[in-house]
């Protein structure tokens, strides 16, 4: 669950301002937000996640107060809570995808890399097709095999919240489709929330809302 | 391996070329000074042990270090002989025990150490199969020269020539063995030790031949003068010391004429060592004494001059090599910063970050400082004892 309450963000540097008067997301709910590059999409993203935090009013994520929490604690929070998917995938060259599946276990010592985690991260890879590419290296497997990959590493910890910036942004019609489907499979399958950045209107269907965000923000009204 | 460490030895795996890279060029930076100095510390402590343990050489006045180190690592580069008449001199004084040595000639590589029995007692030498020599013609092999010429007791050494091509030289001459030394882990374990008269024999100072007084010579005789007789070339010179001919070996010229490379005289107790020190101090003497300790000293002290020299280079390169390891670590970094923000991103704690960065560090010190101390191991071992054979070779 995802709660935004007068809020005012703008960078270090200046020269953007984000005001969002209210959004909530309810559990389990699935919301696409679109909008223009550039609006301020993905800072929304990261102010949900607490990588940012505003610089008036509150950001409350699965019943926590983001912008109360220090850097630290707004990390282990992510760790636990958040699964991020990016357009450009973000896995890491050098680890095998089962590694790159287990990062969060590997980077956050609040999470605990058991043996059901690795279940976890085999049966994952096992629902989205790439069971047999666990031990490869990213480079050697397609963007839609890679976009799967990352959507595994994202639902590992088993978050509460997953959000996803353009994930298909890269791929083609029928990984498109795929990857879209994992997602929602998932967020059904653990109750997760999910939020999706993305300027692909063909797979608004399949969400419970729409969120348009330059009505978002001009407004400062959620639309459904 | 958990966590970030892990990570970072992933990544570390991924970039074999330039791990390697990195690895070796610190692990030299870390080895050569330390090397160097356990080297120089090795060689210095070897040399230093065997001239501490030698109180007195009495040699030909010349290079006293060329007589130290002849007399004490049998080293090839021969010094100027002094005679037999020097050890006796020494005996008379009553002040010192001598102790001769003899040491021209060479088993292949390995030194012939020609002595007295007292040698043996001097260095504490203990022998570890058949006995030591006791009569011309027999040798006793030290554990490394018995190992290196693959022979044992009951197999025979030749001598080598000085040269092949010098038909008016010395002959090679062949050797009992009749005992060999157990390990010293020193320049004795590298020695052919026979007595100072076998010596004397190779050199052709001494030799033995038919006995022409016998009917089967009488064909080889020209002339007989008394108690001269005058034979031809044919008269049969051994070559080897056997228990049949041994009677027939003798010496020309007078005893104390005899060469040596040194005495080593062996002071009753400190006062009798000064005094014998002081009976050589004039400048009209033609013989020397050398304190091998001193020598030795003074000889390392130019090395460990040169040492400082060497490593204050070293220390630049050092300085150049670890600045462009910092400057490919702060690369990698700069390359890493958009991992560092994904890692971020999905909640990776300060802490991970900093270790997985850091290890490539941390991976890359280890390795080196592992091949640097292993490397200095192996000096330590081996090359120390290589460097010494090299510089005495």
């Amino acid at each position: 669950m995802v709660r935004m309450q007068d809020l005012v963000f703008r960078y270090r540097e200046g020269g953007f301002e984000l005001r969002v008067e209210s959004l909530r997301v309810g559990r389990g709910e699935r919301v696409a937000v679109v909008g223009p590059s550039g609006s301020g999409k993905t800072t929304l993203l990261h102010l949900a996640a607490g990588i940012v935090v505003p610089q008036h009013g509150r950001v409350e994520t699965n019943a926590t107060e983001l912008s109360a929490l220090d850097d630290g604690r707004r990390r282990d929070f992510r760790a636990r809570h958040v699964g991020y998917v990016f357009q450009s995938f973000e896995l890491l060259g050098y680890l095998d995808v089962l590694d790159n599946i287990l990062l969060p276990f590997r980077v956050n010592p609040t999470l605990s890399l058991d043996a059901a985690a690795r279940e976890r991260a085999v049966s994952l890879a096992r629902r989205v097709g790439i069971a047999d590419k666990l031990p490869r290296r990213p480079g050697q497997l397609s963007q839609g095999e890679q976009q799967r990959a990352a959507v595994c590493r994202a639902l590992v910890a088993r978050p509460g919240l997953i959000l996803a910036d353009e994930p298909t942004g890269n791929l083609d019609a029928k990984n498109k489709q795929r990857v879209m489907e994992i997602l929602h499979e998932q967020a059904l399958a653990e109750g997760a929330s999910l939020v999706v950045v993305t300027h692909d209107l063909d797979l608004l269907q399949d969400f419970e809302r729409v969120v348009d965000f330059q009505e978002l923000v001009g407004s400062q009204e959620s639309v459904s | 391996m958990r966590g970030p460490l892990y990570l970072g030895w992933c990544y570390l795996r991924r970039h074999p070329a330039k791990t390697a890279t990195l690895v070796a060029s610190i692990a030299i930076v870390l080895f050569l000074p330390v090397g160097l100095n356990v080297l120089v510390g090795e060689v210095s402590g070897r040399l230093m042990a065997r001239a501490e343990a030698t109180p007195l050489l009495v040699g030909a006045r010349a290079s006293a270090l060329e007589l130290v180190l002849s007399s004490l690592y049998f080293d090839a580069a021969e010094p100027e002989a002094t005679r037999w008449s020097q050890l006796l001199r020494v005996r008379e004084s009553e002040l010192a025990e001598p102790i001769p040595l003899y040491v021209r000639f060479r088993v292949r590589d390995q030194p012939v150490v020609g002595t007295t029995l007292d040698y043996l007692d001097f260095r504490g030498l203990r022998v570890a199969e058949g006995r030591p020599f006791a009569v011309l013609g027999e040798a006793l092999l030290g554990a490394a020269a018995a190992r290196r010429l693959e022979v044992g007791v009951g197999d025979a050494v030749i001598s080598s020539p000085e040269s092949v091509f010098d038909l008016a030289g010395v002959y090679p001459l062949k050797m009992q063995v009749v005992g060999v030394l157990a390990p010293s882990h020193g320049p004795d374990d590298d020695a052919v030790f026979v007595d100072v008269k076998t010596a004397w024999v190779i050199a052709g100072l001494g030799h033995g031949h038919q006995d022409l007084a016998r009917p089967e010579a009488q064909a080889a005789v020209l002339r007989r003068d008394g108690r001269h007789v005058t034979a031809n070339a044919s008269v049969v010179q051994y070559n080897q010391i056997t228990a049949d001919n041994i009677d027939s070996f003798h010496f020309h010229g007078e005893p104390e004429a005899l060469p040596l490379t040194a005495v080593i005289a062996v002071p009753r107790d400190e006062k009798a060592g000064v005094l014998l020190r002081g009976r050589y101090e004039s400048p009209d003497e033609p013989v020397q004494i050398a304190r091998p300790r001193e020598v030795m000293r003074e000889l390392l002290a130019t090395v460990a001059a040169i040492e400082s020299w060497v490593l204050a280079a070293i220390g630049a390169v050092a300085v150049a090599t670890l600045a462009t390891a910092a400057l490919v670590f702060s690369l990698s970094m700069r390359l890493r910063r958009r991992e560092v923000r994904t890692l971020t991103m999905i909640g990776a704690s300060r802490a991970s970050v900093f270790v997985l960065l850091a290890s490539e560090v941390i991976f890359v010190a280890i390795f080196a400082a592992g091949v640097a101390g292993a490397l200095t191991l192996a000096v330590r071992r081996y090359a120390a004892a290589a460097i010494q054979a090299w510089l005495l070779g």
